[in-house]
């Protein structure tokens, strides 16, 4: 169980990453910059400095949007 | 992390403020920044009657979540843009949440004054991008119900990214009449036209994100299937870009633009808003956009 389980939204994609991780690492790594996304664990905000643990699930929730100004 | 406040446990970090906040902090910072810019540019007093449009995303929920704790005498415009599941959830989000609040709100469907054509087609007969059509007949419908029923001001949930992606967007190709109209308050020369305000101008994507979560907001996460590849994403993308390099950026971009630069360009907007000749909603031309799309709509 050493897999974290992270949840890309609105795109609906699932992916795994190996665990335990801090979330500013795990962004790094998906090419995401911090300041466009919340990140989402059992219905609380995580900063960057937390650590995802293996067998976790997050949500990756892009806070961009748009398209008519 | 600790919170900048009370060293709690922060539950968002915000480096363009250099700061971090638990969630009691960040709820009251982010009122205050509203206030202060609702009160900086008197968007409008407490009793008037403010038309709080919203869309079911992130943005405008939080502003009429924000607004109506606050006691201001407000009221929700959602209108159904016939763009299929994507409009059926937001509308039914945005009912919920009025629901949920006791809130008054409007619902207009809009496929009813284009012959039940929806914004996309509308916008393959005139030829024009989807989000530009869209934009035409939002503020059409803003207009029209806000005079109507007699409201003195209409607010909208753009935010610091809408509106420094929008600068950008003008300043890369130099729309020096656009410039002169980007404003969070555009006051209306004819008393009979509504006053438009942004009063989340200076708050970024990210914040109004984060208090819509805080708040327990269900808002629409998915995004319109037409926005993928519009300009403004591309902008907002360029920006974030610039932000993570050199925080705060962004909102130094647009409030300079806001404090020092947009009254250079105001000379370049020829005159401001007449009546239309045909609806009497404003209008830059002698037939405004609405009318001129609904035109092309109605023929077979």
């Amino acid at each position: 169980m050493n897999v974290i389980k992270i949840k890309l939204e609105p795109q609906g994609k699932e992916l795994q990453m190996p665990g335990p991780r801090p979330v500013g690492r795990l962004l790094k790594e998906l090419d995401i910059v911090p300041g466009t996304v919340l990140v989402i664990r059992d219905e609380t905000l995580l900063t960057e400095d937390e650590i995802v643990t293996g067998g976790e699930e997050i949500e990756i929730r892009s806070v961009i949007s748009g398209g008519n100004s | 992390m600790k919170c900048r406040s009370c060293r709690r446990k922060a539950v968002t970090k915000l480096r363009a403020h250099n700061s971090a906040f638990c969630r009691d902090c960040f709820l009251l910072f982010f009122r205050r920044q509203v206030h202060r810019a609702i009160k900086s540019l008197r968007m409008f007093e407490p009793g008037e009657r403010i038309l709080v449009a919203v869309s079911g995303g992130k943005d405008s929920l939080a502003l009429w979540d924000l607004l109506c704790s606050a006691g201001y005498n407000t009221t929700g415009l959602h209108l159904a843009l016939g763009i299929g599941a994507y409009s059926t959830a937001s509308r039914e989000k945005t009912e919920r949440f009025a629901k949920s609040r006791g809130l008054e709100l409007i619902v207009a469907d809009v496929t009813e004054g284009t012959e039940q054509r929806g914004v996309s087609e509308l916008a393959r007969r005139q030829r024009r991008s989807t989000c530009s059509v869209c934009g035409v007949i939002k503020r059409h419908y803003f207009d029209t119900i806000a005079a109507e029923r007699g409201f003195s001001v209409i607010a909208t949930g753009h935010n610091l990214d809408d509106e420094a992606a929008r600068l950008l967007a003008n300043v890369l190709r130099w729309r020096t009449d656009y410039l002169g109209k980007q404003f969070p308050v555009l006051e209306q020369r004819e008393p009979r036209f509504i006053r438009k305000v942004r009063p989340f101008y200076l708050i970024s994507e990210l914040e109004t994100a984060t208090y819509a979560f805080l708040r327990g907001i269900d808002y629409v996460v998915e995004e319109c299937p037409y926005a993928a590849g519009a300009t403004q994403l591309h902008c907002k993308e360029a920006l974030n870009r610039l932000e993570e390099a050199m925080p705060g950026t962004k909102r130094a971009f647009l409030s300079e633009f806001v404090a020092r630069m947009q009254q250079r360009f105001s000379g370049e907007v020829e005159r401001g808003a007449r009546a239309c000749q045909c609806c009497g909603r404003p209008s830059y031309g002698e037939t405004c956009s609405f009318c001129r799309l609904t035109r092309v709509a109605t023929r077979s």
